[in-house]
């Protein structure tokens, strides 16, 4: 066995691990809630590793799809014909990030939930689930996998959320699951199009690019497919005007949920615009970017003035998701080298940052039962450390530099005044509003009189202090160190195909 | 001289099933239960005779009767479903009447007659099977005779199934005036000889064919029989209804329509694309607006069979290789919906043997009082709304694609809308078990062990399919193989 070859293990591993996580736990009995918490916890850091180990082993400047492994799974049966449907695992300069952002917050997700006391084994249970269909998402290079492990994340949702959840709990789980099975509608009749029209009787995915690139889709039907995908995987990238379950379904869930859901779940819709509909349908993407960067740009404001009305710390944090989601959209529709780094750049950020404020919401709200920002005030007397990360993460949130925020839109801002200076305009204007809101809550939450209702306070915990200082270290390496990370994307990017420079 | 041995597996049930009904002649007092026990035993000998079939050439009795790979097939499916289907009686029936004996005969009859739908060959032993499967069924959803309910089923039952008896006899005569046959091949040869041009004589006998396979199978409008007759019915016997019966129907409407009527699909496609439409969403709407689980289920179960018409649809092109595809694929989504369907009511029927109630009310906190039957019953929820991990997502999204074909894309687009609509009254039913606390009165219990295996080892079965499809769509692939 070659080392490559043995590197396509390490993926599988990769991918074993949430499933292994779930067996174990089914097995331990129900009040062994230490054990089930280790089992957790072990998993993760296994994750946590093998993710580093992914984006630091990934290559560049050789092919662009590494650590391939491949194991037939059904062919030459009916209308599957060879390598009909394969269990296709393989990384490229995007997934690498993508797995690594999983990586991290799985692991974040799990040292947040370790006080968690009702129903342990259930909750541990779906929370793999919902990891497991994550990470196969983002290392599937075979369509029917690709989907399944789409479709499986959305599968928990609906119980994680309306058990564990808390305001309007059932109403937002209800929302958040057939939104989001709703938009699958979409990638479900796209996919039986574009394996329909390819005619080559399989679902791999490398042969399905190829095949949107040859000619094989021709124009018109590549036109006629790609809004399919584009509002099947919008939606869970909360596309605008397909968000609305976004902010709800934030509000509702408990704190590693919603760390999970925004930070890596929403990010799963974008890499799905990137892996279905730019790379199947090129040409079809090129015809409709114009459109999806209205979108985008929509999306971006509307979500920064919804955020700016708000006075529920998760609805900020809720409408905030919308208009940084909107600039990864922007990105992607530059359809240029820059743009499209930058959008990539974006979903790593926005997952570790929206992670970090998730968690802090998750450790006030414990201990206070509101989030109205009304309600506070001086906090930072109290609670120093908590204050001190949200900080970080709004400024990372407002692009301030020194911090991912700024790396990812200062990307995104020079790709779109690229192709389209007015967006560019206007997507700096969402970002100077995102400035507006985040100081207002600042001010209203941490600073002033302390309101002596809060007086008892506790500030966070050690495990919760674990976590959010892994969060924190990610968006600082990331915006003071990029290059590892752009020279991934980059060196992807650049074979993306339809993709100028 | 006719080959006698091709059908020793059907003489062994059949003689089993005479030996049940003797049994209890014989020794009144037997316990009811260790009947079931013998029908579950005779089911098996059923399926273990069979395997000697398995890749046996495909032969004919005197032309009426075929064994092949696609009989074999559902002689596996018939030992399976009446197997599982005796098990689950055994408790529910020992406790709700004193006679049990004709109850497991006509079981195991009514397996028999499922299989021999799948294996004629000819329009009018097909239509003796049929009438085999649904005499037996007529008594059997009548079972509880002192019950209203039961009546009420059974006499609908047996009112629209005589009526659609004589529509689908009707058709076959016409059929039969038209081709001047009535063996598929004859069928099938006559029709390629007819000069162009549309026949009146021939569109009506196709419209009343379809629609007397279209009430078997309870495709909407042929369907209102269906919620009564499910929500009548003993329960093991519902879920026989919502398996065995689409299934032999199933087997039907393939080779009517995948060989007889074949070269006819430009005359019948629009038709049955229609059917199929209209079935999965009037099923799926009105599964909506439900309260108990066995007209949910008798509904959700007519948006399936909708799905299924689908790949029927799609034969309609006349490419021939398409309807092989399409057809192993539908067989293969039979499979899954009957192992999902079967674990459904395994469950269930736990649950009801305890509670005694089987509305979706009735099933709140079932996580907390019963969490194995919450799964059970979530896993086949999922399953029927075509989510990955469980069958349902795999066979459906197979299907779908084999039956991909540019005239038929608002149909297959329809029908994912359609699992997306059903998702939201599966999840109604989730929200009953999982979110809320069950009543002070159910406390937690241990179900019957046989029972809670069956639904372990269907619960597996339904895992398997849905993430490894392929010995299943193989299995399948090589009994439609045998047909074309």
């Amino acid at each position: 066995m070659s080392f490559d070859e043995a590197q396509g293990y390490i993926l599988l591993g990769a991918l074993g691990v949430p499933f292994l996580a779930i067996i174990a736990t089914l097995l331990t009995p129900g009040n062994q809630k230490m054990v089930i918490r280790y089992i957790s916890l072990f998993a993760s850091a296994i994750i946590f590793a093998l993710s580093i180990y992914i984006f630091v082993a990934y290559q560049t400047g050789t092919d662009v799809i590494q650590m391939e492994f491949s194991w037939p799974w059904i062919e030459n049966v009916g209308f599957l014909k060879t390598n009909g449907i394969s269990l296709h695992l393989g990384v490229d300069g995007i997934s690498v990030l993508m797995v690594l952002l999983t990586g991290v917050v799985a692991f974040a997700g799990t040292l947040v939930s370790w006080k968690l006391d009702y129903r342990t084994k259930d909750f541990f249970i779906l929370y793999w689930v919902l990891l497991s269909g994550v990470l196969g998402t983002f290392l599937a290079l075979d369509l029917f996998f690709f989907f399944f492990f789409y479709e499986l994340a959305v599968v928990p949702l609906y119980l994680l959320i309306g058990v564990w959840g808390g305001t309007r709990k059932e109403y937002g789980a209800m929302k958040l699951t057939l939104m989001l099975v709703g938009g699958s509608v979409g990638i479900w009749i796209g996919i039986f199009a574009v394996v329909h029209e390819a005619g080559l009787g399989t679902f791999d995915l490398p042969s399905l690019w190829e095949a949107g690139s040859n000619g094989a889709l021709n124009p018109n039907f590549q036109k006629a497919v790609f809004p399919f995908f584009a509002i099947g995987c919008g939606v869970l990238a909360g596309l605008w005007p397909f968000h609305t379950w976004s902010p709800d379904g934030h509000m509702s869930a408990p704190t590693a949920v919603s760390m999970v859901h925004a930070g890596v779940l929403m990010k799963l819709g974008a890499f799905g615009i990137i892996r279905l509909g730019i790379q199947i349908l090129p040409e079809g993407a090129e015809f409709w970017m114009p459109a999806l960067i209205i979108l985008g740009t929509v999306g971006a404001l509307y979500g920064a003035l919804a955020a700016l009305t708000q006075r529920d710390l998760k609805l900020i944090s809720g409408y905030s998701s919308v208009s940084h989601m909107g600039f990864v959209l922007i990105g992607l529709a530059t359809l240029n080298e820059i743009g499209v780094t930058g959008a990539v750049l974006q979903m790593f950020s926005h997952g570790v940052m929206t992670a970090l404020v998730f968690l802090l919401i998750g450790a006030i709200y414990d201990q206070t039962h509101v989030r109205d920002i009304g309600q506070f005030g001086g906090i930072a007397k109290v609670m120093p450390l908590w204050v001190a990360g949200y900080v970080i993460a709004g400024l990372a949130n407002v692009g301030l530099p020194g911090l991912s925020g700024f790396t990812a839109e200062f990307h995104i801002f020079v790709g779109a005044f690229k192709t389209y200076p007015i967006v560019g305009g206007l997507a700096i204007l969402a970002a100077a509003i995102s400035a507006t809101y985040m100081l207002r809550m600042f001010a209203q939450v941490f600073w002033g009189p302390l309101n002596p209702k809060w007086r008892e306070l506790k500030d966070i915990t050690p495990l919760e202090g674990i976590s959010a200082a892994l969060l924190i270290s990610s968006i600082v390496i990331m915006g003071v160190l990029w290059s590892p990370f752009t020279d991934r994307i980059g060196h992807t990017v650049m074979n993306l195909p339809g993709v100028t420079s | 001289m006719p080959d006698f041995t091709l059908f020793i597996p059907e003489y062994i049930a059949v003689s089993l099933a005479l030996l049940i009904l003797t049994t209890e002649l014989i020794w009144p007092k037997v316990r009811k239960d260790l009947l079931a026990y013998m029908t579950g035993v005779a089911a098996i000998a059923y399926g273990v005779a069979a395997i000697p079939y398995i890749h046996h050439a495909p032969s004919t009795f005197e032309g009426v009767l075929s064994t092949g790979d696609f009989t074999t097939y559902f002689r596996f499916l018939a030992s399976g479903i009446v197997l599982v289907i005796s098990l689950l009686s055994a408790h529910y029936i020992q406790k709700r009447t004193y006679s049990g004996g004709e109850y497991y005969s006509l079981l195991l009859i009514a397996g028999v007659g499922m299989t021999l739908m799948a294996s004629a060959r000819e329009l009018l032993t097909a239509y003796i099977s049929l009438e085999l499967l649904s005499f037996t069924l007529y008594i059997l959803v009548g079972y509880f005779k002192h019950e209203r309910r039961a009546n009420e089923a059974s006499l609908k039952y047996i009112l629209l199934g005589a009526f659609s008896s004589a529509m689908l006899l009707y058709g076959i005569s016409l059929l039969y005036g038209i081709t001047g046959a009535t063996s598929y091949e004859g069928i099938a040869a006559a029709l390629e000889l007819r000069t162009a041009g549309t026949d009146p004589g021939m569109i009506m006998a196709i419209v009343l064919i379809i629609a007397g396979v279209g009430f078997k199978v309870s495709a909407v409008p042929f369907h209102m029989w269906a919620p009564d007759a499910y929500e009548g019915a003993p329960l093991p016997i519902t879920a026989f209804l919502a398996t065995a019966s689409k299934a032999a129907g199933f087997a039907l409407i393939i080779r009517i329509f995948g060989e007889a009527l074949f070269v006819d699909g430009p005359e019948w496609r629009a038709l049955i694309a229609i059917l199929a439409a209209l079935t999965m969403t009037a099923g799926n709407l009105i599964a909506i607006q439900q309260v108990s689980m066995t007209r949910l289920i008798a509904y959700s179960s007519i948006g399936q069979v909708g799905y299924m018409l689908v790949v029927i649809a799609a034969m309609g092109f006349g490419d021939s290789a398409q309807a092989a595809n399409g057809s192993s694929a539908l067989l293969l989504h039979l499979t899954g919906y009957i192992v999902s369907t079967l674990a459904l009511f395994t469950a269930l029927t736990i649950w009801v043997n305890r509670t005694g109630d089987d509305s979706i009310r009735g099933m709140r906190g079932m996580a907390k009082a019963q969490p194995f039957l919450a799964l059970v019953i979530t896993a086949a929820l999922f399953s029927f709304a075509g989510l990955p991990f469980f069958a349902g997502f795999s066979t459906k999204l197979l299907m779908f694609q084999s039956s991909m074909r540019d005239g038929l894309i608002w149909l297959i687009g329809l029908a994912v809308l359609n699992s997306f609509i059903s998702l939201y009254y599966y999840l109604r039913v989730m929200r009953q078990m999982y979110l809320f606390d069950p009543p002070t009165d159910i406390k937690r219990f241990n179900p019957t062990p046989i029972l809670a295996i069956t639904a372990g080892l269907l619960l597996l079965a339904m895992l398997f399919i849905g993430i490894f499809p392929g010995p299943t769509f193989e299995a399948a692939t090589n009994a439609i193989a045998s047909l074309y």
